[in-house]
């Protein structure tokens, strides 16, 4: 009897070992004969999948589990902003099946009809959608996106670094820590901190307001480091810099590197976000699409991503998971006290060029362009003269000649 | 006779064909884009905007100039050592100086982040000897060292080719003559290498200026580049309009610059060696 | 010839240049070994990363299209730029020459961000007028590397065209050879060495573009350095550097290989003078 048990158990192992271990729900569904073979395009954020170095901690590389699954091979490259997204579909130098965009951009896109109707509900694993993340303000008869992953903006601080525990967005204004504050570098993010400092809201298309917030940013210049985006990774994991506003998910990798890092949502209110998936007007394989769509809201895939990127999931599915168990109790992710949050809005025409202006002069403030003035002139004065110099020895020494 | 010219003829016309496609006629494109606006109007608007941008195009250029006087500083001694080694020596000269160049410059880049950050390696063996602590990273100073690490084997190679052919026997005469160590370098090496000083120069100039990446990576986000606001229009504003205004303002720029470079080379040509 | 010895401050010179050149290396090959995720904090030995590159086919497949990339576009590059080169080279038309030599300078003098948005704006346009949504990819940027290889090609030729005697071809036709059998016989061996360069300066610039590949890339075809390039918008985890590290060492390997038998070729050579 034993042996017949040890023989099974083995027999278990071996098939655990050598067929996918993973399990996924409906896995007829991906079993479209006419759609093996194609690819997909899938554009998405850096970092915002579970990817083949998360096969370490037993989670799924997404990408490669949906080949395997359904035949079709999947294109996968990355965008850096919303702004960048936008820029790529407006192109029309390429088009991707699935994009990400966060909130704010998928009401543009659906203004613009950049993206399709998907009809989220007809996908067997829409029902693991929270229904809070159903029916958001940007989509609101649920026609166009499907939720993937939530976060805020919050304010990560090295507690080796400051003096006392910052609770306000006034920190990163603080003169005692000059020279190890970051900022971010897009405008929509910056002015964001500024707005919630002044107690605007982040959707005002006052421009007074703009102004203030602008001016603002000025007087922080002075006391930063730089304006990085992704480069807050390695400067708060190295102890470069000891405040920096960011993600919350991208700062819960940073702390499994640099325990010493901290975090907080500053009393005057942050910055919420639901990044969606969507499927844009010119995909080339939109059935494959809503396969790979229908693939990420799979529990277990679900929690895969939401582990591995560290944001906050929509996916009930995911939440209740067993494996999740741990990232369900982060406090950062989940707080017990939600902070006061605002969303984004799609900014007018006006709206946007206004920022983007005030952006400029932001960034380019401070600048001294008296001593580029002077450089110029010194060495258009060495060069002058140094011709000068030379034509009047040629023309010494051919007086020579004529002689 | 005639055959032979029809088939030359014949068989360079693909490239033609090529250069008129594509090396005219994006250019073309380029100022086109310039001067309409988005719905293909004619607009001379994105050209007024120019004056806000002044500042990024003069610092652009200025840190272009820097790090192309200092990669030529640092290139021109070595070059003439390696010319005046050993065979052996200046082919493992030359290997050595290139080899760099076939590892991705993004991620050299990147790895000189570590080197000049403040918890960085250098500060790092500052503090351990007991040093004051430098600050370089996201500094002008990084962004041009950036630049010239990059770009000085284009600097040195162009020169060392040029010295390398150089006629030892100019060189022994002058000094028979009594020239001394001084007037030797100013009199015969310097005139003679000019035209390896005047292409070193143009292949680190020009990327210098228009660099995007160095900028941002070791420059903090605080010290833009005509590059980064090039590559902003196209790939995150979405204003190909501005972009290609800015471009061709960037090209302008670099044919004038060329222009006053080849003047003062041409100028000493012949003069000198008189 | 009398073999002079190194001065010391040469030798400290030289060795300061490498360092320099260098130190990014020696960095991100030491951080190719690090235990941790971090590539500013160095945790401890381990081949971790190297383990993680066999995992991660999306950068070998960069790597290889890389290598598909630089191969095709050298090789097209090659034959029309050697083509153009004799068909330029042929014709007698001064003003003709000089312009056809400058459209060709064009893409070598220009900043590589104007040749990129250029191409761009080339593709995304004529993609607008027949109605294709998904221009930019594998022919693309073939056809933006082969642009920007050409010159460099034809730059290379050119000077072996004109020191191969203009009698010779003449001479093989008048003892009955047709214009492409001259060719074939007389005028490509001559200029073989110059081809040959052209193509390597080709596969090399092809290999580590960036720039230009960044604008005219697509969603179904990364090279290694788009990748790179995306990766370290986030984080460049440190299988990039592992990455890094084998292409070095096998570059350097063949380098030392190829310099080790021209030293011998050489050696023999004296040999056999003597």
């Amino acid at each position: 009897m034993k042996k017949i048990i040890s023989v099974l158990v083995t027999v278990f192992m071996m098939i655990l070992l050598n067929l996918n271990v993973f399990a996924f729900e409906n896995e007829s569904y991906y079993d479209v004969p006419e759609l093996k073979g194609t690819s997909i395009n899938v554009y998405n954020w850096g970092e915002y999948i579970s990817e083949e170095d998360s096969e370490e901690d037993g989670l799924i590389d997404v990408n490669a589990a949906f080949e395997e699954l359904t035949g079709i091979h999947v294109n996968y490259t990355n965008f850096a902003s919303n702004e960048d997204l936008y820029a790529k579909l407006k192109s029309g130098g390429a088009s991707y099946d699935v994009i990400v965009p966060s909130d704010y951009m998928v009401s543009r896109l659906i203004a613009e009809g950049l993206v399709q109707k998907i009809y989220p509900q007809e996908l067997p694993n829409y029902k693991y959608v929270s229904e809070e993340y159903r029916g958001m303000y940007f989509d609101e008869k649920d026609e166009y996106s499907v939720a993937y992953s939530v976060g805020m903006v919050g304010l990560i601080y090295n507690r080796e670094m400051v003096d006392e525990i910052p609770t306000s967005w006034s920190a990163l204004w603080d003169p005692k820590y000059a020279g190890k504050i970051l900022m971010f570098d897009n405008p929509r993010d910056s002015f964001a901190i500024a707005q919630k400092l002044l107690g605007q809201s982040l959707n005002t298309t006052d421009q007074v307001e703009w102004q203030a917030a602008a001016d603002q940013l000025i007087a922080q210049k002075n006391f930063l480091q730089g304006y990085v985006m992704d480069e807050t990774y390695n400067k708060m994991e190295a102890g470069e810099a000891a405040l920096a506003p960011y993600y919350v998910g991208d700062f819960v990798c940073m702390q499994e590197v640099n325990p010493d890092l901290d975090f907080v949502y500053p009393s005057e209110g942050v910055n919420i976000f639901v990044d969606s998936v969507c499927v844009p007007t010119n995909a080339q394989n939109p059935e494959a699409a809503k396969l790979y769509i229908n693939f990420l809201l799979d529990p277990e895939v679900a929690m895969a991503n939401a582990y591995a990127i560290g944001y906050a999931t929509p996916n009930t599915g995911a939440l209740e998971s067993e494996d999740y168990a741990e990232m369900a109790e982060n406090k950062y992710l989940y707080p017990d006290i939600a902070p006061d949050t605002e969303y984004f809005h799609d900014q007018d025409d006006i709206t946007r060029n206004t920022m983007n202006e005030l952006w400029n002069t932001v960034k380019a403030s401070g600048e001294n362009s008296v001593s580029l003035y002077i450089a110029y002139g010194v060495t258009a004065l060495i060069i002058g003269g140094f011709l000068i110099y030379r034509t009047a020895l040629k023309k010494y020494r051919e007086s020579f000649y004529d002689a | 006779m005639n055959k032979d010219s029809l088939m030359k003829k014949i068989i360079s016309a693909p490239y033609y064909l090529w250069a008129a496609m594509f090396i005219i006629v994006p250019l073309i494109l380029v100022v086109y884009y310039a001067f309409t606006d988005v719905n293909g109007n004619f607009t001379l608007d994105y050209i007024k905007t120019l004056g806000s941008y002044r500042y990024i195009f003069l610092r652009s250029i200025w840190y272009g100039f820097l790090a192309t006087v200092i990669s030529l500083v640092i290139a021109y001694p070595l070059a003439y050592i390696m010319a005046k080694s050993s065979a052996s020596v200046q082919r493992m000269m030359v290997m050595i100086v290139m080899l760099p160049m076939w590892m991705n410059f993004l991620i050299r880049t990147y790895s000189w982040m570590t080197i000049l950050e403040d918890t960085g390696i250098i500060n790092s063996m500052l503090s351990a000897l007991g040093l004051p602590q430098v600050h370089i990273i996201n500094t002008a100073g990084a962004v041009i060292l950036g630049m010239v690490y990059n770009y000085l084997p284009y600097m040195i190679l162009p020169l060392y080719t040029v010295m390398s052919k150089m006629n030892n026997s100019l060189i022994e005469a002058a000094e028979d003559l009594g020239a001394s160590k001084m007037t030797v370098l100013s009199k015969v090496i310097l005139p003679l290498s000019l035209p390896g000083v005047a292409s070193g120069f143009t292949m680190v100039f020009v990327p210098s200026v228009s660099t995007f990446y160095i900028s941002k990576k070791l420059g903090g986000g605080t010290f833009a580049m005509i590059g980064d606001v090039i590559e902003m229009q196209f790939q995150t504003s979405y204003n190909y309009n501005l972009g290609a205004t800015l471009s061709l303002v960037l090209m302008i720029l670099i044919i004038l610059s060329m222009a006053i470079m080849n003047r003062f080379t041409d100028d000493d040509d012949g003069g000198v060696l008189i | 010839m009398i073999k002079k010895k190194m001065p010391l401050a040469s030798k400290l010179y030289m060795a300061l240049i490498i360092f320099f050149l260098y130190a990014p290396i020696f960095v991100l090959f030491l951080y190719s070994f690090n235990s941790s995720e971090s590539t500013s904090v160095f945790a401890g030995f381990s081949l971790r990363w190297y383990k993680t590159l066999l995992n991660d086919t999306e950068s070998i497949k960069a790597l290889y299209n890389t290598l598909i990339l630089a191969v095709a576009s050298s090789a097209v590059s090659t034959v029309m730029g050697t083509a153009a080169a004799v068909g330029i080279h042929s014709v007698k038309n001064k003003w003709i020459k000089s312009t056809a030599m400058t459209v060709t300078n064009i893409p070598m003098m220009n900043p590589e961000i104007v040749t990129g948005i250029s191409m761009m704006l080339l593709f995304v346009f004529v993609g607008r007028l027949v109605g294709i949504v998904n221009v930019l990819g594998f022919w693309t940027m073939l056809i933006a590397h082969v642009t920007f290889n050409l010159p460099y090609v034809i730059l290379s030729v050119m000077p072996k065209l004109k020191q191969i005697d203009r009698n010779l071809p003449e001479a093989a036709m008048d003892l009955g050879c047709t214009p492409i059998k001259a060719f074939i016989k007389v005028i490509l061996p001559g200029i073989m060495p110059g081809v040959i360069s052209g193509m390597i300066m080709a596969f090399t610039l092809s290999l580590d573009d960036f720039v230009i590949s960044y604008f005219t890339t697509g969603p179904s075809f990364q090279t290694l350095p788009i990748r790179i390039f995306s990766m370290t918008k986030k984080r460049v985890t440190p299988d990039m550097y592992a990455l890094s590290t084998i292409i070095f060492a096998v570059v350097f390997i063949l380098l030392v290989l190829v310099n080790v038998a021209q030293n011998r070729n050489e050696n023999k050579e004296k040999g056999v003078g003597k």
